[in-house]
């Protein structure tokens, strides 16, 4: 009997080796389209931009346009649009934050927290064209808060401020920042269990020494996490700043539109590198955010 | 267990609330203004009668309809073939469809001219050959969230015992993907779909390089240019719009709320 079982399972471990099941070149057949697609639509763009990017105008190849990159004029355009896309993170992250801990555990009426969830569905994808127009009607220089701050003593734009500079993009940004924040850390604070809290208390920790002991270190992967990805939807922004400030910021992604438009840059392998640049920087932020996805999960189960 | 700081709650609250409203009020109320010392709906009765306001309206419900069902017909195949035989790949298909968030949508159209509009494809030489490769970069940028909840409603069900079932009672690949599996995962994939739509419809970023003033996004922004009221009125429209599309999601979800990371801003 026993010899028997195993004659059997040898004579299967055999059969394996000896052919591979025919079915599975068909499975691979499957998930061709998809990768088809991804290949014309997503890659061959990439590697063209790439490959362009490593041509002078005479088509030979060169490093010259990523050293073009670290000209000032290129250098400022990175920084700006890293600052505001930073500030608008940092800020709606903060408001975010406090907003989903509000409605999560800060003992507000349930109904206000689906309310909320809502609201930021709807603000988190309401960008582009339209939403600068409402911050033209609300911060330009004839807009609503302008001339009721005014009617109140404060002229904002007597006191530098412009709804087409730094400051005006980032509060605009912001609009559709902090509205992301609060759907994507809700669930983690959903996350944070009562019992260590509980325990925490037990052990004699007041309410300060629990959240910089335990649920602050529970949560800063999330956090940083969910901050990392509105940098990158600020990052790539280009509708919002182009109809806000009518391209005169110096953003990296207009100057990349503007290349496009017309070769401004009167370089085109200069354009293509400034656009892998902004690649560069996309790739190395998600990647941050795999790593400290990996670190949150330990913890919450999101 | 310690009380929660209430008003610290509702401190937060209140700034963020003010932040949501305040510039819709403004907006709203200046988009009424466009009859000197009354308010009026005249900023809209314009907008309505523009016949470039409907003729790009419809092209880009077009093109958002046409994204949404080659979203589906690529993704959602692809996820359930994966689900049930390749299995090894789902950490590549989960890395290809974030992809989009690290390529922003001015690189996308960057590339996609670069390549399509020359030899052999020559792409854009046509307006049917624009409106394709439209199509294509949109399932691009919506693919995140359209892969997230297909892949989430698939999750949710024993794909496995269900192709089996079909399969023993005779059902063709055809009959088990769109009369088995696909009824199961139906409101995952619809909430997918109206959030792919919703993006797509004012989307500005691809349509002005590739369409022009053909699309939705491109005519708000010429409006803007030059017709103060009519902006603040299509901003409304366009806020009106989002928050239908996000409600409409929301009741097919039963409350839970979705959104986009790769984005159209």
């Amino acid at each position: 009997m026993l010899s028997n079982l195993r004659q059997n399972s040898s004579k299967q471990r055999d059969a394996r080796h000896a052919r591979p099941v025919p079915s599975s070149l068909l499975n691979w057949l499957g998930v061709l389209p998809f990768f088809l697609f991804i290949f014309l639509f997503v890659f061959l763009p990439s590697f063209s931009l790439v490959s362009g990017s490593f041509q002078d105008r005479q088509g030979n190849f060169t490093f010259q346009n990523y050293l073009d990159l670290f000209s000032p004029s290129i250098l400022s355009a990175y920084w700006v649009t890293i600052r505001i896309s930073l500030t608008s993170a940092l800020g709606g992250g903060l408001l975010g934050f406090f907003m989903a801990y509000a409605v999560t555990l800060g003992g507000l009426p349930k109904g206000l927290r689906n309310a909320l969830l809502t609201f930021s569905g709807v603000a988190s994808n309401f960008a582009g064209v339209p939403l600068a127009f409402a911050f033209i009607a609300t911060l330009g220089r004839t807009g609503m808060v302008t001339v009721l701050l005014k009617l109140a003593g404060i002229d904002l734009y007597d006191r530098g401020f412009s709804l087409y500079s730094f400051w005006g993009l980032t509060l605009t940004y912001l609009y559709f920042q902090f509205p992301l924040m609060i759907l994507i850390i809700t669930p983690a604070l959903d996350g944070l269990k009562r019992e260590w809290r509980e325990a925490a208390e037990n052990l004699g920790a007041s309410s300060w020494t629990y959240w910089r002991r335990v649920a602050l270190p529970v949560l800063t992967p999330s956090i940083l996490g969910a901050m990392i990805l509105l940098f990158g939807n600020a990052f790539g922004a280009y509708a919002t700043a182009l109809s806000l400030t009518g391209g005169f910021i110096n953003l990296i992604t207009i100057l990349i539109g503007s290349q496009i438009k017309g070769d401004v840059l009167q370089n085109t392998g200069l354009g293509y590198a400034l656009a892998i640049g902004m690649v560069i920087v996309m790739a190395g932020a998600i990647l941050i955010y795999y790593l400290l996805r990996r670190r949150s999960e330990r913890w919450l189960r999101l | 267990m310690s009380k929660p700081n209430t008003l610290w709650s509702w401190f937060w609250m209140i700034v963020g609330g003010l932040y949501f409203f305040l510039p819709l009020l403004a907006t709203f109320e200046f988009s009424l203004k466009a009859r000197k010392g009354v308010y009026s709906f005249l900023a809209y009765e314009r907008v309505f009668a523009d016949p470039l306001f409907l003729r790009t309206f419809i092209f880009s419900l077009e093109m958002a309809v046409f994204t949404a069902l080659a979203g589906i017909l690529l993704i959602f195949p692809t996820v359930y073939w994966i689900r049930l035989k390749l299995p090894q790949l789902r950490g590549l298909i989960e890395f290809v469809s974030m992809l989009p968030f690290v390529v922003p949508a001015i690189v996308l159209v960057f590339g996609l001219i670069r390549v399509f509009s020359g030899a052999p494809f020559f792409l854009t030489n046509t307006f049917a050959g624009t409106n394709i490769l439209l199509i294509a970069a949109y399932v691009v940028l919506t693919m995140p969230y359209l892969y997230r909840s297909i892949d989430t409603g698939l999750q949710a069900i024993d794909v496995r015992t269900l192709t089996e079932a079909a399969q023993s009672l005779g059902a063709g690949w055809g009959t088990i993907l769109f009369r088995v599996i696909l009824p199961n995962v139906r409101v995952s994939i619809l909430s997918g779909s109206f959030l792919a739509v919703a993006t797509v419809m004012g989307e500005f970023t691809i349509a002005s390089f590739l369409v022009g003033i053909r699309a939705f996004g491109p005519y708000m922004s010429l409006v803007g240019q030059n017709k103060t009221y009519e902006s603040s009125s299509l901003a409304i429209i366009s806020f009106a719009l989002t928050w239908a599309f996000i409600g409409l999601i929301q009741l097919l979800n039963r409350g839970r709320v979705q959104t986009q990371i790769a984005g159209a801003h």
